[in-house]
């Protein structure tokens, strides 16, 4: 099947089946940065964006995002390294296994918040879970990126 | 994991019910998010992205949430943020994530009627009515009693009433189902007590709410809703735990919802 | 120091942070047949008849293997040098299957969907026995978890196989039960830690394909090269020149990467079919069918006299190691290893048990390896111990801990090199606010808070057994190549080796170049586990660096024409001392690999150390109880760390807040939860909570730093004592809060709403 939809701003036709998910499809399709942690939704780690709303690419039918927008980390280029150099500055990335989906979460969250306080980012952030860092650098390096206090 | 033969879009609410009854094995694609842990076989999926069912508008008289209204969407509307003391994005708030939110519709999570629902605790302390394609339009107390029969849910209404209304809930880790879960409204002196993931699906707790409404001391009031409800044991707790919790918890909605007042 | 100390961003933090494909699945050919593995929904069960015809005439099915299709060798899966101590008690697919979940049958073929519909038309028939699920009542059960006969110890665990029981250990110095009899105060406590689960999120997945010379190559998420190597040679009965092991970027291990848990089913399917192929497993999976930390009971007796001086201590203990014994016998030893030596006024010490098989999914290396289950058991009774003498516990710690010049009874005589936990306990006080808090707690209507503290030791590397080995080249461009077998999972190992070899050499990062791991290349390692990379690993990088900057300075010298003894480096230039005549590093190690110099400039370390110097943690927790409801919130946890030198400040920082919340985890949250015949239920994010962002509170870290003079630069190790402070810590605060003491983890509100109920 065929699904024809705007992969970081460029118009692309993906394939995959009728029951086939965008996390896999994407996958194949090249996407190598889209990650599948879990077989529950809980993680996070799949996070892209569907018309710009962080979104489970894992539960997300291939054909639900036909004529959609389908923002990856690949997408937001600029402002993944920015943050990521912040990250990487105070040492919170670990394994690196959930950034990117993290990452996804945290500039959605840039744009959609509007002077977050520090409550405001964890719960924005509470769906991408973390084993090695233990939260704490990732706050720190939020904080800094967003400039919060 | 579930496999599918076919997948439809109907660009109609008729159209998506002929097809939903068409096979005992079609159906309904809501946000995917529980469809995904089975290993269902479905026929037709039939996906209603085209049937224009997601928005929150606020009526005359009630509010109007359609079926594939995501729980994120209830989380951030200005609108359900002024009414009935903000209970409906609180409920949602706690689920699981951002991104999980984004995913999971209103229509699913009501029609399937899970025990452990955070929205339908607080949909039902409200004046809230379900819509059925075939079964018509009905209280949600009446649709959570019905006998299970396939139907399609386009829409829910709930009566901008003016209702005080707390949302109570005990979980271990934050983002996990909760043990058991409570919503306490109040609308003049018509007092209403729910409780749910009990682990059965939510109820009302009727004498309790009577009681309640007439003056009650709320340790009785407390007591007999936890009396009226049946409670049960799960992974996640005990039933003697439940109880003791709902208790806990109806108190506490009680008494928020009076400092409200 | 110019690098060494300084927070540095890992090399490879940009590439991982933002989705590089330089993970095992991100490097796989596209073409690799899917691996899917059917497996035994018994706890118990032989394997009558497999019939797989159907399933291999499946078009796009390549092969369906079972027990018939696999050598009769057994072997042990366990990550750990030879010979072993671990039973090898596995065959790669056996017609008994000893767990839910245990592998009965390999499909591979072209894509996912093919395998899983091949997998459906396997007919097994079982004769299913009756498990043994309880670990309390498996020793003498009338069933018999292994009962082959060419089971093999490589030397003796104490392993009674017919009783059950891998390994049976005791150890005593001086006369425990008569020591405890003097003792004018004697406390027991018993406790009971859960099987909790790892939780990495890059899942278990490797694949292999034979390459250009018909050997087999494998690429795995694995902590340990070198010993999946050899154990597929072994299992495989191939000879180990013809197998190649890679381990590229991984997402994560804590240990559950120290097994080789599947690379054996790509490397037979590769073998039988002589194509590339990959085996992912999920996260279900990953829960039920890999391994996880072994549950355990610790029955502790701590007695001391009237002034408070700890004089006996007898830790009994009794280890779930499921179906399978790797790691069965060396954790259960650290419990007793990681924990004596803390109390050092001892006449009499004990650690005793066994450690049994169930038919419940495999116990493995996890982060803290037995400590953190002995540090539980201790702890526990060590803050009893305190109430009962009614002694602060900071103070009957600071009067009874070991001081860096003693010794204690098990260390064999050896002198403890560097310890700097008492000022870490002082520090911890200040930090939490011990002397406001403790022991009054503060109660506002139904919140109670309060405080309570734990503290730990671990090792770095195994003493006298782990060995590694480390090359710094200098290439013909003037750049350094650092070949390491050590295998950095998001630790930033390959961050802070390279930081000393720049330290030595006196170079900046940009010049050297880290290669690792992989067994054609790398030299010698037993991988990233034991908390040996920084102190066994590092000292091995820090004798090839120095042996190289030797070489470089006496060939540049020569070169000079003058004597080494006259010349100086400074990292870029050597120099004579008076200053008329310099050679730049470029030009030395152009010359070095052409005519002129003839002699490729390499530096060789070889490194294992007769000691294991402890890193030691105080940990305090503060709580606040709801005392309606019997939730437990964290709201302050204070972490003072003992690691020695401190590398990098940054990435031991994280080790320390990410090992923290896994303690969390494991005290408040991370419940394990088996069905009656044997299944697990826990097996999903959803099902098994590890701690989300909301569920924790503050974490303040500190480093009290020392110097260890076996470290390099003074260091020892961080990776794993980080994990074992928070159970104990917690249940002390919860005690000191509402009086209720949980033994039985994970704490939950119903547990301490019951335990409040029960008091009154």
């Amino acid at each position: 099947m065929e699904i024809k939809v705007i992969l970081n701003h460029k118009p692309v036709t993906l394939v995959g089946e009728k029951d086939e998910f965008l996390a896999d499809i994407l996958r194949n399709h090249g996407r190598l940065s889209i990650r599948k942690g879990c077989n529950t939704a809980c993680c996070g780690l799949c996070t892209v964006w569907l018309d710009g709303k962080p979104t489970l690419s894992c539960n997300i039918l291939g054909i639900r995002a036909a004529g959609k927008e389908i923002t990856t980390i690949e997408g937001i280029a600029q402002e993944a390294e920015e943050f990521a150099q912040v990250l990487v500055a105070e040492g919170a990335e670990q394994c690196g296994f959930c950034s990117p989906g993290f990452i996804m979460t945290v500039v959605a969250m840039k744009k959609e918040l509007e002077n977050p306080n520090e409550a405001d980012i964890i719960h924005y952030l509470t769906g991408n879970l973390c084993r090695c860092t233990g939260y704490m650098g990732q706050l720190r390096a939020v904080k800094t990126y967003l400039g919060v206090k | 994991m579930f496999t599918l033969l076919d997948l439809v879009q109907p660009s109609t609410i008729d159209e998506a019910y002929q097809i939903l009854m068409a096979k005992r094995n079609n159906t309904v694609l809501g946000g995917c998010a529980f469809l995904r842990l089975g290993s269902s076989r479905i026929g037709t999926g039939i996906e209603l992205s085209n049937l224009s069912l997601q928005y929150i508008k606020e009526q005359e008289e009630y509010i109007e949430i359609g079926a594939m209204t995501t729980f994120r969407e209830l989380e951030t509307s200005p609108v359900l943020a002024q009414y009935f003391t903000g209970i409906l994005p609180k409920a949602v708030s706690n689920i699981i994530g951002v991104q999980f939110r984004n995913v999971v519709t209103v229509g699913a999570s009501v029609f399937s009627r899970y025990g452990f629902s955070d929205l339908i605790t607080a949909l039902l302390a409200l004046d809230t009515e379900v819509e059925l394609y075939k079964g018509g339009r009905m209280p949600l107390a009446e649709f959570l009693l019905r006998k299970y029969e396939k139907d399609l849910l386009t829409r829910i209404f709930i009566k901008k009433e003016g209702r005080i209304a707390s949302y109570q809930h005990m979980r271990n880790s934050a983002s996990d189902f909760p043990l058991v879960n409570v919503a306490v409204s109040c609308f003049g002196d018509q007092w209403r007590i729910v409780a749910g993931a009990t682990p059965a699906r939510a109820k009302i707790a009727d004498k309790a709410s009577l009681l309640l409404g007439r003056g009650g001391a709320i340790e009785d009031v407390v007591d007999v809703a936890t009396q009226e409800i049946i409670f049960g044991s799960n992974a996640r707790g005990t039933a003697e735990y439940r109880k003791a919790m709902s208790k806990v918890l109806i108190k506490r909605g009680i008494q928020e919802v009076l400092q409200w007042k | 120091m110019k690098i060494v100390g300084k927070g540095i961003g890992k090399i490879d933090g940009m590439a991982i942070a933002t989705g590089k494909p330089v993970y095992t699945d991100d490097l796989v050919m596209p073409n690799a047949l899917v691996i899917k593995l059917l497996r035994s929904p018994h706890a118990f069960a032989k394997i009558i008849t497999i019939d797989t015809t159907k399933a291999e005439q499946v078009p796009g099915v390549a092969c369906v293997l079972t027990y018939k299709d696999v050598p009769n060798v057994r072997f042990t899966v366990a990550g750990q040098s030879y010979p072993e101590p671990s039973p090898y008690d596995r065959l790669i697919l056996e017609q008994i299957v000893r767990y839910v979940g245990d592998e009965v049958a390999v499909i591979a073929a072209v894509d996912e969907r093919t395998a899983l519909k091949a997998m459906k038309l396997i007919k097994v028939a079982y004769e299913v026995y009756e498990p043994v699920l309880d670990f309390e009542t498996a020793k003498g059960h009338t069933s018999v978890v292994h009962t082959e006969t060419d089971l093999h110890c490589n030397f003796d665990i104490g392993m009674k196989q017919q009783l059950n029981v891998v390994s049976s250990q005791y150890l005593e110095m001086g006369n425990v039960e008569e020591e405890l009899k003097k003792c004018a105060v004697v406390v027991e406590d018993i406790n009971y830690m859960q099987a909790q689960a790892h939780c990495m999120m890059e899942t278990y997945r490797a694949f292999s394909y034979l390459d250009h010379a018909g050997r087999l190559v494998v690429v795995s998420s694995t902590q340990i090269p070198f010993h999946v190597r050899r154990k597929l040679a072994r299992s495989l009965e191939i000879p180990s020149s013809k197998v190649r092991v890679i381990k590229p970027r991984i997402g994560g291990g804590f240990g559950g990467k120290q097994t080789v848990v599947m690379e054996f089913f790509t490397a037979l399917v590769t073998l039988k079919t002589g194509k590339p192929a990959k085996l992912i497993y999920d996260r279900e999976e990953t829960f039920s069918c890999s391994n996880s930390r072994h549950a355990m009971r610790l029955t502790v007796r701590v007695g001391a006299d009237s002034d408070g001086y700890i004089r006996a201590i007898d830790i009994q203990g009794l280890s779930d190691t499921g179906a399978y014994g790797e790691h069965a016998s060396t954790v259960f030893m650290v419990v007793g290893q990681k924990t004596l030596p803390l109390y050092n006024k001892t006449n009499a010490v004990r650690f005793m048990g066994d450690v049994v098989y169930t038919n419940k999914m495999p116990g493995g290396a996890f982060r803290g390896y037995g400590a953190t289950q002995g540090t539980f058991g201790l702890e526990a009774a060590i803050n009893k111990l305190a109430d009962k003498l009614n002694m602060d516990p900071t103070e009957l710690r600071l009067k009874n801990l070991i001081k860096a010049g003693e010794s204690s009874l098990i260390s064999q005589g050896k002198l403890l090199g560097s310890s700097s936990l008492h000022r870490c306990i002082e520090k911890g006080k200040e930090l939490i606010g011990w002397a406001e808090k403790y022991p009054k707690p503060v109660v506002n209507g139904n919140k109670v808070r309060a405080v309570g503290m734990a503290v730990t030791m671990q090792g770095s590397g195994i003493a006298n057994i782990d060995t590694a080995s480390a090359e710094v080249r200098l290439s013909d461009d003037g750049n350094y190549t650092l070949l390491i077998g050590s295998t950095d999972m998001g630790t930033g190992s390959d961050t802070i080796l390279a930081q000393m070899a720049a330290e030595i050499l006196e170079t900046d990062m940009g010049k050297i170049i880290v290669n690792a791991s992989d067994t054609d290349v790398s030299p010698y390692d037993p991988g990233s586990y034991a908390s040996s990379t920084t102190y066994v690993t590092g000292m091995a990088v820090v004798k090839a660096a120095e042996e190289l900057k030797q070489k470089i300075i006496e060939k540049g010298a020569a070169f000079l024409e003058v004597l080494a003894t006259e010349v100086e480096f400074d990292g870029k230039v050597i120099r004579t001392l008076t200053g008329e005549k310099e050679l730049s590093l470029e030009k030395l190690a152009e010359r070095m690999v052409l005519g002129l110099g003839k002699l490729q400039l390499v530096g060789n370390g070889t490194y294992g150390s007769p000691v294991s110097p402890p890193p030691y943690v105080a940990g305090f927790a503060e709580v606040e109880v709801d005392t309606d409801t019997g939730k437990v919130s964290l709201i302050d946890y204070v972490a003072v760390v003992d690691c020695g030198t401190v590398i990098n400040p940054n990435l031991a920082r994280i080790q320390v807040e990410g090992g923290i919340v896994q303690g969390i985890g494991l005290a408040l949250y991370e419940e394990v939860r088996f069905g009656k015949k044997g299944n697990l239920h826990t097996n999903s994010f959803m099902q098994y909570k590890i701690p989300c962002r909301k569920d924790i509170g503050r974490i303040h870290v500190a480093f009290e730093e020392c110097f260890e003079p076996t470290g390099p630069f003074g260091a020892k190790s961080v990776g794993e004592v980080v994990a074992n402070t928070p159970a104990p810590a917690i249940v002390h605060a919860v005690y000191n809060a509402v009086g209720v003491r949980i033994n039985r983890l994970p704490i939950t509100p119903e547990k301490v709403f019951l335990g409040l109920q029960d008091k009154k």
